[in-house]
């Protein structure tokens, strides 16, 4: 599908729903705006206690010896615990070992802020206070940042019990690298052979934090019956639970997750790290227990995600056609192994269709918190690297960066690196999208240069259970369990009113807790819309089903004889027997009420086929400062069907201003002693209203293959491009090549100097 | 038959095949098959009756969460491939 | 435990009287003294705007002010801006515009932006931008942040 005209923020399709695709006001809109919206620091319950965290001041050290004696001997405290305090079975495993041991450290500390021992007050105050008064001796180890660094043959070693995992095969070695895989397609050495024009270049990126507004905060109560009730924003309450059962050894069925509203997640909060401690305050003191990290807890104790060395070679023929990509990719994991190297893999040449690749991928252990996801986790480092790279290439062989894409575009049918073939994808559409669109062919002013890029994210499915009650003034009731970052109340109750023929206005979404629905997956990976939102319309399809049922009866005729059109009910072969639905839910209750479920498995990573997102950005560089302005952002992606057409152009343009803070300014500036030193939001620069441009969009269907209204998930794929377009742009404002994160003033000034040669 | 693609570590096993056609409806009959047409296959692929918790299962591009029960169509194609871990997942 | 200091303040319209202790801050005095949890901590060192109230007519980050300062004071929170049930014109832009995802920074933004309009009636974007430039947002980009405030002063 070609486009030619655009508008700011215009969404293009051909197919018109009453409700898909419209823009009604969120369902929780009321509570959001005046504050009454509960968050997991809002919680209270009776006789709450406040739980603080002793976190380690060292990067890596040997814990020798912990003495909790003044701490629980002050004033209103009630309780401390340590990595004592937790269960550690004999056969115990390695990864059970290491989920346990970021929660509470048992015998290293592996970066500065790992959690050590947690007290429980009556006031944070003294909680406090109390943290102050545990006596902890270390045994200072020398520390390692970076993944070059740690996988050198000198460096400290972290994880004792850690072999690597090479090729797929466990070996004997003792080092810090995790895993190295591989991808290989076709032949690079034949590839490259074949290129009449190759580019090869190194490029780093430093560590990130996904940034959510609203730090960690749970509150657990561990019953005197034996059952642990959490109250926590999370971006999944089955997926808490399931931690929390490993980690504490006990049952699910002990356990319940209620979330609360969440104030931002990214991938950062599908972790657990309060939670247990808080849960394990609770069930030493009797009390329920809340804890709330501050914004430095944040910084220095959760999942940033990865600082990578990525280097790129790709090889092409005169005319532009690619003949070899080059991957190598190494990512910080943080103190234990899963770093998003292998999403990287998958996404860093997804947008090209090319015979010969070969990518390799090492996930590397360092003293720094253990990388969490955030937002199309590893793909957005890969990107940087190789949309650079091609950009480069592009000018090496005088081609239009846009034109070079599309002719090596992957299709529908393009055999992927890692294996999988595409189902049908949107590249083409979002690349020609781009290049048609005004802001490509506008005059650029002195000092300003512009930049483009494309990203992939695949997506994932998973499993999602909905229920549906009729209620009888034709509303429905709908009970799911995906917490709502960015409007999927509205998102999931639209795609059930469609099938139904109703307003959103008359959908009730609830979200609750583990106990009181079928088992929901996150709230990341993009599913949301997607995989909850099949589910509801599933369920909806329920529910119109029974309906039709109970219509048979009123009319005391076949079942098979009545359909549901437009939201009325009405026999095929009488017209006149026809009732809203509005009109026959006030006629169920004599037959008991109307329930409709589903609960679904969507399909795996890569359901839908995936979203490939692209960006125009323009910016000026001062030439005297090196400050970098945007004055200019386009935000093009492939939402296969946007359900609601404001929350996508949100998402569009949330993930487009994280990329711009992580190209310009975002970086974890870590000391010598491997601590950080901008643990502030002052310090840890991320964008203000003041930083930005208006950020236009244009959302380009091309629906997938399997979800009823063609949902691609658009959650992460936008903060893929962001990056590699400004460093696209920076370069072509400045002629020098930004091959590190951030591009922040320094650097550009350090490389206009360099090539001045002074 | 389904189109089974081996990893190249495991090529060893199929005489160099990359890839090979297998009966089976479902993911378990394929390794099952497999195993039958290049003995050994099995063993690098399952643990204890599971699969190898390094090893993700990829049906007709999708990576499965549903492991050995996953379907198998006619014309599918299976992939065995890293497990990816530390995405949003 | 230090001793607590008895604090006078107007809150929303409201007389309301406290206990505090000295190191307590407005913020916390509000969210776990008085129960108006409506007022969000993001960093508590004033960075983030997510406490951004109204007192004495001028917003500040509660965060950094002392729960003991606020003797005497009329202070305005989240909880205040809308008019009994009625949603004030800030808040109504805000849900037409769809200027929130998450939400935790809503109340901070609307605090910031009804003093704005309340200044300058018609702002011009890079007034708004300006303004605005110590709440911070993570999820929405500012975009229909800015267009709802836009909206706003057109309606008010």
């Amino acid at each position: 599908m070609t486009t030619t005209d655009y508008e700011r923020n215009m969404v293009l399709s051909s197919v018109d729903y009453k409700v898909v695709g419209t823009r009604p006001i969120r369902p929780d809109g009321a509570d959001k705006v005046t504050g009454r919206a509960l968050y997991g620091a809002d919680f209270d319950t009776s006789g709450l206690l406040h739980g603080h965290v002793l976190r380690s001041p060292h990067a890596h050290a040997r814990i020798k010896s912990i003495d909790t004696s003044k701490a629980e001997a002050l004033q209103g405290v009630l309780a401390v615990v340590t990595s004592k305090d937790l269960p550690h079975e004999a056969d115990e495993s390695d990864a059970t070992k290491y989920s346990r041991d970021n929660m509470l450290a048992s015998d290293k500390v592996l970066y500065k802020g790992h959690a050590i021992a947690a007290v429980a007050a009556s006031n944070p105050h003294v909680a406090e206070e109390a943290v102050g008064l545990i006596e902890i001796e270390y045994e200072i180890l020398p520390s390692v940042m970076t993944a070059p660094n740690g996988m050198k043959a000198d460096a400290p070693i972290l994880l004792e019990n850690l072999r690597t995992e090479e090729l797929g095969e466990k070996t004997d070695k003792v080092s810090n690298v995790a895993q190295h895989f591989q991808h290989v397609k076709g032949d690079i050495d034949v590839g490259f052979a074949d290129a009449d024009v190759v580019v090869e270049r190194e490029y780093n990126t430093v560590t990130v934090h996904q940034g959510y507004i609203e730090p960690h905060a749970a509150t657990a109560l561990w019953n005197n019956d034996g059952r642990l009730h959490i109250w926590c924003s999370t971006q999944g309450s089955f997926a808490a639970r399931d931690a929390l059962a490993g980690i504490l050894a006990i049952p699910v069925s002990q356990i319940r997750v209620t979330p609360l509203e969440i104030g931002g997640g990214f991938g950062g909060k599908i972790p657990v790290y309060v939670e247990p401690i808080a849960a394990l305050l609770s069930k030493k003191s009797g009390h329920a227990v809340k804890v709330v990290m501050s914004r430095a807890d944040v910084f220095e104790s959760t999942g940033p995600t990865s600082g990578s060395n990525i280097r790129i070679k790709v090889g092409a023929k005169n005319d532009g056609k690619i003949t070899a990509l080059q991957g190598y990719l190494a990512f910080e994991a943080g103190g234990y192994p899963g770093s998003p190297v292998g999403a990287g893999a998958i996404c860093i040449f997804a947008a090209y269709d090319v015979d010969n690749v070969l990518i390799d991928g090492y996930d590397v252990v360092v003293n720094k918190p253990k990388s969490a996801p955030y937002r199309a986790p590893g793909a957005p480092n890969a990107a940087f690297a190789c949309e650079q790279a091609i950009d480069e290439l592009a000018g090496k062989l005088g081609m239009d960066p846009i034109d070079l894409r599309l002719k090596n575009a992957a299709v529908e049918g393009t055999r992927r690196p890692d294996g999988p073939a595409f189902p049908r994808i949107g590249c083409i559409e979002v690349l020609e999208a781009m290049k048609s669109h005004p802001h490509y062919s506008a005059p650029l002013g002195p000092n300003q240069g512009r930049g483009v890029a494309i990203g992939y994210w695949f997506n994932i499915g998973f499993q999602s259970s909905v229920n549906i009650n009729v209620n009888s003034d034709g509303t429905i009731s709908l009970i799911e369990g995906s917490t709502d970052i960015g409007g999927t109340r509205a998102s999931i109750s639209m795609q059930a009113a469609e099938v139904l023929g109703i307003p959103m206005e008359d959908v009730r979404p609830s979200i609750v807790d583990t106990d009181s629905i079928g088992f929901t997956g996150v709230t990341g990976g993009s599913r949301t819309t997607y995989a909850t939102g099949w589910v509801a319309y599933e369920a909806a399809q329920d529910v119109a089903r029974q309906m039709v049922e109970r219509a048979a009866a009123i009319w005391d005729v076949e079942a098979d004889g009545i359909e549901l059109k437009d939201g009325v009910f009405q026999s095929k072969t009488d017209p006149e027997l026809k009732m809203t639905f509005k009109e026959l839910a006030g006629q169920i209750e004599g037959g008991g009420t109307v329930v409709g479920r589903a609960s679904m498995n969507t399909g795996g990573l890569g359901a839908g086929g995936g979203s490939f997102a692209g960006n125009i950005v323009d910016v000026e560089v001062d030439p005297d400062t090196g400050k970098t302005l945007v004055t200019r952002m386009t935000a093009i992606q492939d939402a296969g069907k946007a359900i609601h057409p404001s929350y996508v152009e949100g998402q569009m343009q949330g993930g487009s201003v994280q990329g711009i803070g992580w190209a310009l300014n975002e970086e974890y500036y870590m000391r010598e002693d491997g601590s950080m030193a901008n643990t502030s939001l002052l310090d840890y620069r991320m964008p203000t209203s003041l930083d930005i441009p208006m950020i236009d969009t244009v959302i380009v269907e091309v629906a997938s293959s399997d979800h009823p209204y063609g949902v691609r998930g658009v959650g992460e794929a936008n903060i893929v491009p962001p990056t590699p377009a400004i460093a696209n742009a920076v370069h072509n404002a400045t002629g020098n090549r930004m091959a590190n994160l951030p591009i922040n003033s320094i650097a550009i000034m350090e490389a206009k100097w360099k090539k001045q040669g002074s | 038959m389904a189109t089974v693609f081996i990893p190249s570590l495991m090529q060893g096993l199929t005489e160099g095949k990359h890839r090979v056609e297998i009966e089976g409806a479902t993911v378990r009959q394929i390794i099952n098959n497999l195993d039958t047409a290049f003995p050994g296959m099995k063993e690098r692929l399952m643990d204890e009756g599971e699969i190898k918790p390094n090893i993700s299962v990829a049906v007709d591009g999708e990576v499965t969460t549903l492991g050995m029960l996953e379907k198998v169509g006619e014309v599918s194609e299976v992939h065995f491939l890293p497990a990816i871990g530390g995405g949003a997942l | 435990m230090p001793a607590k200091t008895y604090v006078q303040t107007i809150i929303n319209g409201e007389h309301v009287d406290f206990l505090c202790e000295p190191r307590q801050s407005l913020l916390e005095c509000l969210r776990d003294v008085i129960g108006l949890t409506g007022t969000k901590e993001g960093c508590n060192d004033g960075n983030c705007g997510a406490c951004t109230v109204s007192m004495d007519g001028r917003i500040v980050t509660s965060c950094l002010v002392l729960g003991v300062e606020a003797e005497g004071k009329e202070i305005t929170t989240i909880e205040g801006i809308a008019n009994g049930s009625e949603l004030h014109q800030v808040q109504q832009s805000f849900l037409e515009n769809a200027a929130l995802q998450c939400g935790i920074c809503t109340p901070g933004f609307i605090v910031s932006s009804v003093a704005l309009l309340e200044q300058i009636p018609h702002p011009s974007e890079h007034q708004i931008r300006f303004w605005l430039a110590n709440n911070l947002c993570r999820c929405t980009g500012y975009d229909k942040i800015v267009r709802a405030v836009q909206d706003a002063a057109t309606k008010m």
